[in-house]
C-alpha cells in the first residue's frame, strides 16, 4: 500500500487525479498535484488516458488484423472464432438497430464496442497495482482506467457528434438538416422553439453518450478505492481491523464480479446509441 | 478531472482506429463469413441433392434387381423345360435304338438256327446214307436211290 503517512481524502485524490502533462517553459512538465495540473489550462495532455487507451485500441486492432489477415472461410478455430464470434454479434447488433447502408456503421461499432470495453475492462486491475510500476519510474499519478476521465469520453463522443452531423448533412442535405432544426414541431412560425428543442436533442447526443459512460466509470471506480479504504486501514491484529480487511476482500470481489457486467454493459450501450444516433441521422423526419 | 487537450487526442485517436477497424479488420472478416455461409449454404443444398439421388438410386436398383430375378426365373423354366426335352428325346432314342439291336440280333440267331440246321440235315442225312448203305451192303445203289434219299432228307 502506499497510503502510510497519507490521510483518507488524500489518498482518495490521488487515485483520482491523472497524470497531466504539458510543455512549460520549453520542457515537458507533469502536474503533481491537482491545483498544478488545474493551471495548466487547456493546452495540457493526460498521458496515462491517452497511454492506455492508444495501447489498448492497439492490442484490439493488432488482435483483429491478424484474425482478418489470416482468416479463412473453412472450420474457423482458436482466435479466429473469438473474432468471428464478436464480429457477428456486432453485426447482428447493427442489423438489427440500423436500417440504411453504411460501410461505416459496422466497423465503427465494433470499434467502440471492443475499445471501450478494453478500456473498462481496465477498471478490474486492483487499483494500487499500478503504483508498483509507476511509482519506481518517478511517476506520481496514473489512472489506469481511460473512461474514468471525461476526457476520453467526450473524445469519443465528439468523434460521434461529428459522424451524425455529417450524415445528417449529407443524407439530407444542408438545407435538409437546418429544416429539421427549425421547421419542426411547430412550424415556420415557431421557428425559435422549435430551434431550441432540437438544438438541445442534438447537443443531448453527445453529452448524454460521454457523461453516461464517464459517470458510470468514474463512480464504479470510487467505489473500488472506498474499498481498498478498508484495507487500507489496518492498524494491529485487532478484531476490527481483521473485520475491515476481511470486508474488503469480499466486497471487492462482489464488485468486480458485478463490474465485469457494468463494462460490458456500458460499452454496449455506448455502442448501441451511436448506432442509433447514425440511423436517426440517416432518416428523414416526417 | 480538467477538460484538456485529451480531448483532441482521443478524438483523432479514435478516427483512426475507426478507420483502420473499417478499412483492414471488417471487410476481410465479413467477407470470410459470408464465404463460409455460401458454402454451408452449398453443402446443405448438396447433402439434399446427394439424398434425393441416392433415393433415386435406391429405387433404381430395386427395379434392377426384381428385373434380373424375373429374367433369372424365366431362364431357369426354359432350362427345365429344355433338359426334359434333351431327356424325352434320348429316351425315345434308346428305345428306338434297343428295338433295332433286339431285332437284329433275333433275326441273327434265326439265321444261325436256319444255318444249323441245314448242317444238321446234311450231316443227318449223310448219316443215314452211311448207316443205310451199311445196313443194306451192296445191293443199295447210291445212284439208283439217290431220289429217295433226298426225298428223306427233305422230310427231316
Amino acid at each position: 500500500m502506499s497510503t502510510e503517512g497519507l490521510t483518507t481524502s488524500a489518498y482518495i485524490k490521488h487515485h483520482l487525479q491523472n497524470l497531466t502533462c504539458s510543455f512549460q517553459e520549453g520542457h515537458f512538465h507533469c502536474a503533481h498535484t491537482a491545483e498544478e495540473a488545474k493551471a495548466m489550462g487547456f493546452w495540457a495532455i493526460n498521458m496515462d488516458t491517452i497511454l492506455v487507451s492508444l495501447l489498448l485500441g492497439l492490442i484490439f486492432l493488432f488482435l483483429f488484423s491478424r484474425v482478418a489477415k489470416s482468416i479463412s472461410s473453412g472450420v474457423p478455430s482458436g482466435m479466429q472464432n473469438f473474432v468471428e464470434w464478436v464480429v457477428e454479434f456486432i453485426d447482428s447488433s447493427v442489423r438489427g438497430s440500423f436500417n440504411g447502408r453504411s460501410a461505416l456503421v459496422a466497423p465503427l461499432a465494433l470499434s467502440i464496442f471492443a475499445w471501450i470495453f478494453l478500456m473498462n475492462l481496465m477498471d478490474l486491475v486492483p487499483i494500487d497495482y499500478i503504483s508498483l510500476i509507476t511509482q519506481p519510474l518517478g511517476i506520481g499519478h496514473f489512472k489506469l482506467v481511460p473512461t474514468t476521465d471525461p476526457n476520453a469520453t467526450i473524445g469519443m463522443a465528439i468523434g460521434v457528434f461529428l459522424l451524425v452531423l455529417f450524415y445528417s448533412i449529407k443524407v439530407k442535405g444542408l438545407g435538409g438538416f437546418v429544416g429539421e432544426l427549425t421547421l419542426q414541431p411547430f412550424g415556420k412560425f415557431g421557428l425559435p422553439v422549435n430551434l431550441f428543442l432540437e438544438g438541445v436533442n442534438l447537443i443531448a447526443k453527445p453529452v448524454s453518450l460521454a457523461l453516461r459512460l464517464f459517470g458510470n466509470m468514474y463512480a464504479g471506480e470510487m467505489i473500488f478505492i472506498l474499498i481498498a479504504l478498508m484495507g487500507a486501514s489496518w492498524m494491529s491484529f485487532s478484531f476490527a481491523s481483521t473485520l475491515l480487511f476481511s470486508s474488503q476482500v469480499i466486497l471487492s470481489l462482489g464488485w468486480a464480479i458485478f463490474h465485469i457486467l457494468i463494462v460490458t454493459l456500458q460499452a454496449f450501450i455506448f455502442m448501441t446509441l451511436t448506432i442509433v444516433y447514425l440511423d436517426m441521422a440517416h432518416q428523414e423526419h416526417h | 478531472m480538467n477538460i484538456n487537450a485529451t480531448l483532441i487526442g482521443q478524438t483523432i485517436m479514435f478516427a483512426l482506429f475507426v478507420w483502420f477497424c473499417m478499412k483492414f479488420v471488417w471487410p476481410p472478416i465479413m467477407a470470410a463469413l459470408d464465404a463460409r455461409n455460401k458454402r454451408i449454404a452449398d453443402g446443405l443444398a448438396a447433402a439434399e441433392r446427394g439424398k434425393n439421388d441416392l433415393a433415386l438410386a435406391a429405387k433404381h436398383s430395386a427395379e434392377l434387381l426384381r428385373e434380373a430375378k424375373e429374367k433369372v426365373a424365366e431362364i431357369i423354366a426354359l432350362g427345365d423345360k429344355r433338359a426334359s426335352e434333351i431327356v424325352e428325346e434320348a429316351k425315345a432314342q434308346a428305345k428306338i435304338e434297343g428295338e433295332r439291336i433286339v431285332t437284329a440280333a433275333k433275326a441273327e440267331v434265326e439265321q444261325e438256327v436256319f444255318r444249323a440246321k441245314e448242317q444238321l440235315r446234311t450231316q443227318v442225312s449223310a448219316i443215314a446214307l452211311a448207316g443205310a448203305g451199311k445196313i443194306l451192303g451192296r445191293e443199295i445203289d447210291a445212284k439208283a436211290h439217290n431220289d429217295l434219299l433226298d426225298k428223306l432228307v427233305a422230310e427231316i
